[in-house]
C-alpha cells in the first residue's frame, strides 16, 4: 500500500496549515511555498497517473481498515486525470494570481486556495460516498472564500446567492446519501456497486429516488440546466484566477456523475432505465442552448465568458448521457479541453479588465487597451478553441462527441443542436472580440488623435506566460490529440469494467472486524 | 416513534423551504438552518430507528442500533454548522456593503447599475 495516493491530500493540507500559522506576516515566502506545493502537487498526480495508466487500481485504506468498513481512496484512469488536470490548472492559475498581485487583495488566499487543491483532490481520490460528500464541503467552504476574496458589493451578492445554491446542494447530497444508506447500508462506491445491483427489481422505488437525487446534485455542480443559476453571476464576480480556478469545479459535478453512474447505478441497471435518455441529455442539450443564448444575450464580457462554461458543460454532459463507452471518452476529452479553454478565458479577460481604461468589461466602444495585439491575439485563439473551431482541440472534441452521438436515436438531435449553436457561439465571441479590440481602435480614430493610455510602468509577464500556459496545454491537446484519445478511449473502457474495480476495493485484505479486536477497541 | 421523526422531518422541511423562499438573507439562513435540521434526523432515521439498544458491538447482545448514521449525523452536524457560520459572515458582510439584505439581485436601475451610474 503506498502512501503516494493520499499525498495529493496531505500536502495542501499542511501547507494550508503552514501558511495560515507560520507564514501569516510573510507574503512573499506564502507565495513561494504555495506555488512549490501546487508544483509538488502536479509531479505526485502524474507519477501517480503513471502508474494507473496500465489499469491497475491503487487502494489506500486508512488506518489499515479493509473496505467496506474502513475509508478508503480508491485511484484509478478515471480519478487521475481530472486529479492531474485540476493541479496543472493550480500551477497556472497560481502564476496568474501572484503575476497580477490578486493574491495580496485580500487576505488568506494562499491558505484557501490550499485548502480548495485539498478539497478537489480528495473529491477525485475518494472511493467512499460520504467522503465525497465531505470533500465537497472542504471544497466548498474554501470557494466561499476565494469568491468573496477582496470584497465589493456585488462580489459579496453573487458570492451570497453561490453559499445558498450550495448549501441547498449540500442538504439534498445528505439526503441522498441517506436514503441509499438506507436501502444499502453502506456507503463505499464499490460496495454500493455490488449492493444495488442486488436489489429485486420490485423494490427499486427508494433507491430510484436516492439515484434521481444524487443526479440533481451532481447537476448543481455541473450547472446542468435548470440548475444553473448559480453560476453565471459566481463565475462573473469572482477574482479571475478565482473563476478560472473554478473551471475544474465544474467538471467535479461531471466526475461524480461519471463516476457514480457508470459504477453505482450503470446503465444496463433495470432502476435507471430513462434517467440518461430521457432525463440527462435534453437537461444536457438544453444548457447548451441555454448557455450559448447567453454568450449572445451577455452584455459584459465576464458575462459572457460565464455563460461560454455553461454552454461548455453542457456540450460535454451531452456526450456523458449518451453512457457509452464512446461518448465517455469523448466528454473527457472535452472535460481537458473545455477546463483549459474557460480558464485561459477568465485569465484573458481580467487582462482587459485591468487594461481598460474605466476597469468595466461591458461591450461599450472605449479606448484601445494597452498592448491591445498580444491580448486580442490571445482572445482569438481561446475564443476558438471554445466555440470549436479549427484548428485548436475544441473543434477535435466537438467532433469526437457528434461521432459518439451517431449511434443513439436522439442523434439527429444532437447534431442538430450541437451544430447550430457552435453557430451562435462563434457570433457572439466574434461580436465580442470586435468590439472589444478591432472597432476600439475605430472609436479612437474618429475621436481623433489620442495617445494610447500611457501603460505606466511595464505589464508583468507572468500573467500573460499564466494564459500562454493555457493556451500551450490546448494546441497540446490538439497535436497530441490522437494519445490523449487513446487514453480516454481506456479509461472509458476501465470504467465500463468495473469488476477489477470492484474487486481492488473489497478483496484487498486489510484490518477486518473480528471479535477479539472490537473487543478491545469496545473498553 | 415513525410518526413523529416522519413529520418532525416533514414540518423541518416545509419551514426551511418557506423561509428560504424569503428572499431576505435573515429568513434564508434560517432556512439553511431548518433544512439541515431536517436533513439530521433523516439521516438519523436511515439506520432505523431502535429505542435503548447500544450502538457498540458486545459479546452476549443481539440487538444493536446502527451507529454509523450517528457518526454521519455527527459529521454533517459539524459541517452544517461551519457553513452557517460562514453564509452569517458573508450575509452580513453583503448586508453592510450594499445596506440591503436582499439575496436576489436589485432590481434594474438599483443596486450595481446605479452604482455604475455614479
Amino acid at each position: 500500500m503506498s502512501h503516494w495516493v493520499i499525498a495529493p491530500i496531505v500536502l495542501p493540507a499542511m501547507m494550508a496549515g503552514f501558511i495560515t500559522l507560520v507564514l501569516r506576516y510573510h507574503p512573499v515566502l506564502q507565495r513561494v511555498f504555495s506555488l512549490a506545493a501546487v508544483v509538488v502537487l502536479l509531479a505526485i498526480t502524474i507519477g501517480l497517473t503513471w502508474q494507473v495508466s496500465d489499469g491497475t487500481v491503487l487502494l489506500y485504506q486508512l488506518g489499515n481498515w479493509q473496505a467496506p468498513f474502513g475509508i478508503i481512496l480508491a485511484v484509478d484512469r478515471l480519478s487521475m486525470l481530472f486529479a492531474t488536470l485540476a493541479a496543472a490548472l493550480g500551477v497556472v492559475v497560481l502564476l496568474y494570481a501572484i503575476g497580477s498581485g490578486w493574491d495580496r487583495r485580500g487576505r488568506n488566499f494562499h491558505a484557501l486556495f490550499q485548502f480548495q487543491m485539498m478539497g478537489i483532490m480528495g473529491a477525485f481520490l475518494t472511493g467512499d460516498a460520504f467522503n465525497l460528500f465531505v470533500f465537497f464541503e472542504v471544497l466548498l467552504i474554501a470557494s466561499y472564500g476565494l469568491m468573496i476574496h477582496s470584497g465589493g458589493t456585488a462580489r459579496l451578492r453573487a458570492g451570497m446567492q453561490y453559499v445558498i445554491y450550495n448549501l441547498l446542494g449540500s442538504t439534498l447530497f445528505l439526503l441522498a446519501l441517506a436514503t441509499i444508506y438506507a436501502e444499502t447500508g453502506t456507503l463505499n462506491m464499490a460496495d454500493l456497486a455490488g449492493r444495488v445491483a442486488a436489489i429485486p427489481g420490485d423494490e427499486t422505488a427508494l433507491i430510484r429516488v436516492a439515484a434521481v437525487m444524487l443526479l440533481m446534485v451532481f447537476a448543481v455542480k455541473a450547472a446542468v440546466l435548470p440548475l444553473h443559476f448559480w453560476l453565471p453571476a459566481t463565475y462573473s464576480e469572482a477574482p479571475a484566477p478565482v473563476a478560472a480556478l473554478f473551471a475544474v469545479m465544474t467538471k467535479i459535478g461531471a466526475y461524480a456523475i461519471i463516476r457514480f453512474y457508470t459504477l453505482v447505478f450503470p446503465p444496463d441497471l433495470g432502476l435507471t432505465q430513462g434517467l440518461f435518455d430521457s432525463w440527462l441529455l435534453p437537461a444536457a442539450l438544453l444548457t447548451l442552448t441555454a448557455g450559448m443564448i447567453g454568450v449572445l444575450g451577455a452584455r459584459r464580457l465576464d458575462r459572457m465568458v460565464a455563460f461560454a462554461v455553461i454552454g461548455s458543460m453542457g456540450m460535454m454532459m451531452t456526450a456523458v448521457s449518451v453512457m457509452t463507452p464512446a461518448g465517455i471518452a469523448a466528454a473527457l476529452y472535452y472535460a481537458i479541453h473545455s477546463t483549459l479553454a474557460s480558464a485561459a478565458l477568465f485569465l484573458i479577460v481580467d487582462v482587459v479588465r485591468e487594461r481598460r481604461a474605466d476597469h468595466s468589461l461591458a461591450f461599450a466602444l472605449a479606448p484601445p487597451i494597452a498592448g491591445s495585439g498580444l491580448v486580442a491575439g490571445l482572445f482569438f485563439a481561446a475564443a476558438i478553441a471554445i466555440t470549436g473551431l479549427p484548428p485548436l482541440s475544441g473543434f477535435v472534441g466537438k467532433l469526437l462527441i457528434l461521432d459518439a452521438a451517431w449511434s443513439d436515436p436522439r442523434a439527429v438531435w444532437v447534431w442538430a443542436v450541437v451544430l447550430s449553436l457552435s453557430l451562435v457561439a462563434v457570433i457572439g465571441f466574434s461580436r465580442a472580440g470586435s468590439l472589444i479590440f478591432w472597432k476600439a481602435r475605430t472609436h479612437e480614430a474618429a475621436l481623433g488623435a489620442r495617445q494610447l493610455p500611457d501603460s505606466g510602468p511595464a505589464a508583468p509577464m507572468l500573467p500573460m506566460v499564466a494564459i500562454g500556459g493555457c493556451l500551450t496545454g490546448l494546441v497540446a491537446l490538439t497535436i497530441l490529440a490522437g494519445p490523449v484519445h487513446r487514453y480516454t478511449t481506456a479509461t472509458a473502457a476501465q470504467l465500463f469494467a468495473p469488476d477489477a474495480y470492484i474487486a481492488t476495493v473489497l478483496e484487498t485484505p486489510g484490518r477486518a472486524t473480528t471479535g477479539a479486536e472490537t473487543q478491545e477497541g469496545g473498553h | 416513534m415513525e410518526v413523529l421523526v416522519a413529520s418532525a422531518v416533514g414540518i423541518l422541511t416545509a419551514t426551511g423551504v418557506y423561509l428560504l423562499l424569503r428572499l431576505r438573507s435573515f429568513p434564508v439562513i434560517l432556512g439553511t438552518a431548518f433544512l439541515s435540521y431536517a436533513v439530521n434526523v433523516f439521516i438519523f432515521a436511515a439506520g432505523r430507528l431502535v429505542i435503548d439498544q447500544p450502538p457498540i458491538l458486545r459479546p452476549g447482545v443481539s440487538a444493536y442500533t446502527d451507529p454509523l448514521p450517528q457518526a454521519l449525523v455527527l459529521t454533517a452536524i459539524v459541517i452544517s454548522f461551519g457553513m452557517t457560520a460562514v453564509v452569517v459572515m458573508i450575509a452580513l458582510g453583503a448586508y453592510l456593503n450594499a445596506d440591503d439584505d436582499h439575496v436576489d439581485d436589485a432590481p434594474a436601475g438599483a443596486g450595481r447599475d446605479g452604482e455604475a451610474a455614479q
